[in-house]
């Protein structure tokens, strides 16, 4: 598939926001049990989850440049909410901004300080719903290219538990470097969170690897025009110049660039972050925040690849672009 | 209910795309229109098109033969390409089967073209909307033409009636009756989207000839041709007398 750098940035951009709101409510929950100290309610947990949302909504920015013109963003988006019975899309657009109204509101709570003296406060509530809501649209995420039978590379579970944890490992390692500035005491548990979802990811999103690497294409060019011969050789696709088909579902990069991206992504989303997470876990903010922006930088790669490995079946009739 | 659809016939199809022009000149100016061409003249012309035809070589040289392969949205009965779309644009009509877009809700999302695996839709490049092939939904029903032109463009055009439309959900239908006595079948069916239109196959006239075809085994004038030594065997005339 021709990589969209809209939706690359739009999954990346809300994978990292919506990890670092769980960062934060998992800090704020351990602190509700004691197994860590409690932060300030504006300072750390209502800041923590502005930088969240203001990923979710440079995300939400991205995604507009994949409607056909920004303009459907107003006149027409709003449909999308009506196919949540069949579309995970749909189930997509609903839970973006359910997902971005509660993180605010949770801030808000934080911000405020509303009901922190109750036995139990409303923020852990309402975090508990977010959590959920976070998770909701992790699935509805990578079910939308999970739930693609036709393109092999995607159909598999492993797609949504990639998108979870690579999402996860780029909020943890966020929080981690934002801790270093609010909250040193935490800095040590975000990090070897972080390293955790980090290498938890490396090997499920090996394992999808390895998998997309043995895959065996279903539909071949005898099924695709009906004609039983070994040997079937496109001639013309029906056209000169390109066309949608060509432009669509192709990379239209070299086999060598795809395995560069590859190994790029490796190092960059796993090897380099898990380094600089164990060095600057003691509190160096430098270097969590290098962790953090190469892992991001890293997962743009990873996404890339996503996109560009997928094959097409469609691309049977389009054989000599 | 009414599945409507094409049945192409890869037999008489001589790929002269005939089919192509005609599906451009009547949805440009249709209610599908108007659709783009992008540099008609220059180094990379491109454009939308509902229907194309491709070539493809079978064999090895010398035993090769040619296929010419007209490509259109195939209608499934199982459209992939609906469930997925979030605003409801993509749909199948009840009346009749066909796949449509209204282009009035698309968002030019592109999520029905990578769940259709026939690569059967085509995004409009400059109304930034999905379109496809309609089956000249606002062709066939027309009353303005005379019942024999209520027909999509691309079959009325074809010289050599390579394409034929009709219900496949009636039995007796012309298509219906090409399907079942002449081996029509559908393109990738192991994904089971029940494609509604079909294909003929390609095929050929042969002779099986035998040995015994050329040279009759008992052949009566062996008996008779004098100028060798007859044979004593009986034939089957002998019985015969």
């Amino acid at each position: 598939m021709h990589p969209a750098f809209s939706v690359i940035f739009l999954t990346t951009l809300i994978g990292v926001g919506q990890g670092m709101f769980l960062a934060v409510f998992t800090g704020e929950s351990y602190a509700a049990v004691h197994l860590l100290p409690g932060q300030d309610s504006s300072a750390f947990y209502a800041l923590g989850t502005a930088v969240a949302l203001a990923f979710m909504v440079l995300g939400l920015f991205a995604a507009v440049f994949h409607l056909g013109k920004p303009s459907y963003f107003i006149t027409r988006a709003w449909r999308g909410i009506t196919q949540w019975r069949t579309s995970w899309l749909s189930r997509e657009l609903i839970m973006l901004p359910l997902t971005m109204f509660l993180v605010f509101l949770y801030a808000v709570f934080h911000y405020f300080g509303w009901g922190k003296d109750l036995a139990v406060p409303p923020t852990l509530v309402l975090g508990s719903i977010t959590t959920a809501a976070v998770f909701g649209l992790f699935l509805a995420t990578g079910m939308i290219y999970a739930s693609l039978k036709f393109i092999r590379e995607w159909y598999c579970s492993l797609t949504v538990i990639n998108y979870v944890l690579l999402g996860g490992a780029s909020g943890f390692t966020l929080a981690a470097a934002f801790s270093a500035y609010q909250a040193p005491e935490l800095v040590t548990f975000y990090a070897i969170w972080a390293m955790i979802i980090t290498a938890a990811g490396l090997v499920t999103r090996g394992a999808s690897l390895i998998r997309n690497a043995r895959i065996k294409p279903i539909a071949t060019m005898q099924s695709a025009i009906g004609v039983r011969h070994t040997h079937i050789q496109q001639k013309s696709m029906g056209m000169m110049g390109g066309s949608y088909n060509t432009r669509e579902y192709f990379h239209h990069k070299t086999r060598a660039f795809l395995k560069s991206v590859k190994w790029i992504f490796l190092v960059l989303a796993f090897a380099a972050p898990l380094a600089l997470l164990a060095l600057g876990q003691g509190g160096n903010v430098e270097l969590l925040l290098a962790a953090f922006g190469v892992q991001y930088v890293g997962l743009l790669f990873e996404r890339w690849f996503f996109f560009a490995q997928a094959n097409h079946p469609q691309n049977l009739y389009y054989q000599t672009v | 209910m009414t599945q409507l659809a094409l049945v192409i016939d890869l037999n008489v199809c001589v790929g002269c795309h005939a089919c192509v022009t005609s599906c451009k000149e009547w949805n440009t100016s249709g209610v599908s229109g108007p659709m783009f061409d992008d540099a008609p003249y220059g180094k990379d012309p491109t454009g939308t098109f509902f229907n194309r035809v491709q070539t493809y070589e079978i064999g090895c040289f010398p035993n090769t033969e040619t296929l010419h392969f007209p490509k259109s949205c195939l209608h499934c009965e199982e459209a992939p390409c609906v469930p997925v779309c979030p605003t409801g644009a993509s749909h199948k009509r009840d009346q009749d089967g066909i796949v449509l877009v209204d282009y009035d809700k698309c968002i030019g999302c592109k999520y029905c073209s990578w769940a259709c695996p026939y690569g059967a839709r085509e995004f409009d490049e400059h109304q930034k909307v999905m379109k496809k092939c309609t089956l000249c939904y606002d062709r066939i029903y027309n009353q303005d033409f005379p019942e024999s032109e209520r027909k999509p463009a691309c079959v009325l055009s074809c010289p050599t009636s390579a394409r034929l439309f009709g219900d496949v959900h009636d039995p007796e239908s012309d298509v219906s009756v090409a399907i079942r006595e002449r081996g029509g079948y559908q393109l990738m069916p192991e994904w089971g989207t029940k494609p509604a239109n079909h294909y003929l196959p390609r095929r050929k006239t042969r002779k099986q000839i035998h040995a015994e075809d050329l040279v009759r085994v008992d052949n009566p004038l062996s008996k008779e041709d004098i100028r060798r030594e007859t044979s004593k065997d009986i034939t089957l005339d002998d019985w015969l007398m």
